[in-house]
């Protein structure tokens, strides 16, 4: 501080906890009603203080009354979810991780050619390939699969760019003396790369399991079967506002399952997590 | 680049081939069709497909759809920006200025990052749904006629703030570490010359902040037009009569839904065309001197 200035740290405060309460009203509203009853929620206004029935909501919710509305269970969306999320960031750190490291530690030709064809996938986002590459997955049989369902999001620019730029300012004396001592690629790669790169691994997979859990359009299309949908698509089918008979007590329950992961990995992980989000945009 | 590599011939090709497979598969013969299908017209059973030039982007292109979705995602992009910008610089301001609980502010004000668009779009739709929404509810007590299924402005408003909402994060932590990296003694030279507050802010913290605020600006952008579908397609649906109906949406409401295969691909290559030109854009322009901390 230049100087000392109680009444600005003081509004500074004031302004801040107005901020929380915009961004976590919303999510507060919601919980709200996950603990209250279908008829609360739809004859407002709804108490803005915990109901009664939170208990009762989650374990109903969670055993049958989501099956009963959409015809899959609680526990096999979250799954699903859950499958997705780790199956993305994992294969995309992975194949990443690989071909950054044949990018920068080997020398062969059409070494650019692959780096300009990994460049130019930042420019065909899913949204606007979005029927020609349903089609591809309807050749290949992957409509209603959990290969369907990940692969294609797995091929990323970012992350290989993130690894390149991370193991070019790895000194070549490293590879050198690694050499030196008869270490071939491999165990180059699983005793120095790997280790050197754990806490860029840490920060890519948050963002990449923030990724896999929020994806909308590519769930939507590639799974018909109520049994392969994401939580995110499976809360998107149970909001029915022309329904009278629509349980709002499970679909602010399941709202609220479909939250919670993704900003407990935010939160616990926030470290790595402001990191990730800093560094895969440079 | 590295002066020093392993000797292996085909090692780098094996380590290369999953992403390539992927990329392939997956981005660029889709893309390739896309392109090609943009420039055939098919009759409704696919039996059929003649080739027809460039016919399918002029009807994309004088189509008053086409051009009202064009409107539409500009209006929703900037509003978008400007609100989470403007809500997040000010969060950040503040931040910078108070001495305790930084973290604990911003453990409280990254959560909207793990929240997806599509539950976004939802949660706010719980609070201001004229059927069940509280906050509808105490609207039109106050004599406000929301009702943003039949008011296409009131829609445009309810979608705009679930996106902004969802995106204060992300800006709100951009902003921190763009404050952060304005030298002290700038300041503080500025505090000795009888620089107070607003004007502090206005004349040397705003314009170093420049860099970010214009890269947030890209991005912003990008966010709205790409991964807002999820928001339009659980709030609004695109309607009412078409108010909130981006281009993305259209290219989904065109080509799955209306099976309009010819001006969905044209759509989709206007789309990457855009794209192209903000990454561009972005790494021509940008200024990547920013200092993170």
């Amino acid at each position: 501080m230049i100087e000392k200035r109680p009444i600005a740290s003081l509004f500074g405060h004031f302004i801040l906890i107005i901020g929380i309460i915009i961004v976590a009203f919303p999510i507060y509203y919601t919980f709200i009603a996950s603990t209250t009853t279908s008829e609360a929620i739809i004859r407002p206004p709804m108490s803005l203080l915990p109901g009664g029935h939170m208990v009762e909501n989650y374990t109903e919710a969670m055993f049958g009354g989501v099956e009963r509305v959409v015809g899959v269970s609680l526990e096999r969306l979250l799954f699903n979810s859950f499958f997705v999320a780790i199956a993305i960031a994992v294969g995309k750190i992975i194949i990443s991780f690989l071909s950054a490291f044949a990018i920068v530690f080997f020398r062969f030709p059409f070494r650019m050619v692959f780096f300009w064809m990994i460049f130019l996938t930042l420019m065909l986002p899913v949204e606007v390939r979005i029927l020609p590459t349903y089609k591809v997955i309807v050749d290949l049989g992957l409509i209603d699969t959990y290969a369907g369902l990940t692969l294609p999001l797995m091929a990323s620019a970012t992350a290989t760019f993130l690894f390149r730029q991370f193991f070019l300012t790895i000194p070549g004396e490293l590879v050198e003396a690694a050499r030196i001592d008869n270490a071939g690629p491999f165990r180059f790669m699983r005793d120095i790369l790997l280790p050197l790169s754990s806490t860029n691994i840490a920060a890519l997979f948050v963002i990449l399991f923030i990724y896999g859990w929020t994806q909308y359009l590519w769930p939507l299309m590639v799974t018909n079967d109520a049994k392969m949908n994401t939580i995110i698509i499976g809360l998107r089918r149970m909001v029915d506002f022309t329904d009278a008979s629509t349980p709002w007590n499970y679909v602010m329950v399941t709202a609220i399952l479909a939250i919670i992961p993704p900003i407990l990995v935010v939160v616990l992980m926030q470290r790595w997590f402001v990191k990730g989000l800093v560094e895969t945009e440079k | 680049m590295h002066t020093v590599a392993f000797p292996n011939k085909i090692l780098p090709y094996l380590l290369l081939a999953p992403q390539i497979v992927l990329t392939i598969v997956f981005f660029f013969w889709p893309a390739s069709q896309a392109l090609y299908q943009s420039m055939v017209r098919q009759d409704p059973f696919g039996l059929k497909s003649s080739f027809v030039g460039l016919a399918n982007f002029r009807n994309v292109l004088t189509d008053p759809s086409y051009i009202h979705a064009l409107q539409v995602t500009v209006v929703f992009s900037l509003l978008t920006a400007l609100v989470s910008m403007g809500v997040a610089l000010l969060l950040a301001t503040a931040a910078d200025k108070v001495v305790r609980g930084q973290g604990f502010y911003r453990t409280l004000l990254i959560w909207p990052y793990a929240v997806a668009p599509a539950v976004a779009g939802m949660l706010w739709l719980f609070m201001f749904n004229p059927a069940m929404g509280t906050l509808a509810y105490l609207l039109r007590r106050n004599g406000v006629s929301w009702d943003p299924l039949l008011n296409g402005d009131q829609a445009m408003a309810l979608v705009v703030v679930a996106a902004a909402w969802k995106q204060i994060s992300y800006n709100f932590l951009f902003f921190v570490a763009g404050l952060q990296a304005i030298p002290k003694s700038l300041i503080e030279a500025a505090s000795i010359d009888g620089a107070r507050g607003n004007r502090r802010f206005w004349t040397i913290v705003f314009p170093l902040l420049a860099p970010t605020t214009f890269f947030l600006l890209v991005v912003n952008t990008v966010y709205a037009f790409f991964d807002t579908f999820g928001i339009i397609h659980s709030v609004t649906g695109g309607g009412p009569a078409k108010a909130t109906e981006t281009l993305v949406y259209k290219v989904y409401n065109d080509g799955f839904v209306n099976l309009n295969l010819g001006s969905s691909a044209a759509q989709s290559v206007i789309l990457m065309i855009i794209v192209i030109a903000l990454t561009a854009f972005q790494f021509r322009f940008v200024e990547k001197r920013v200092h993170y901390g």
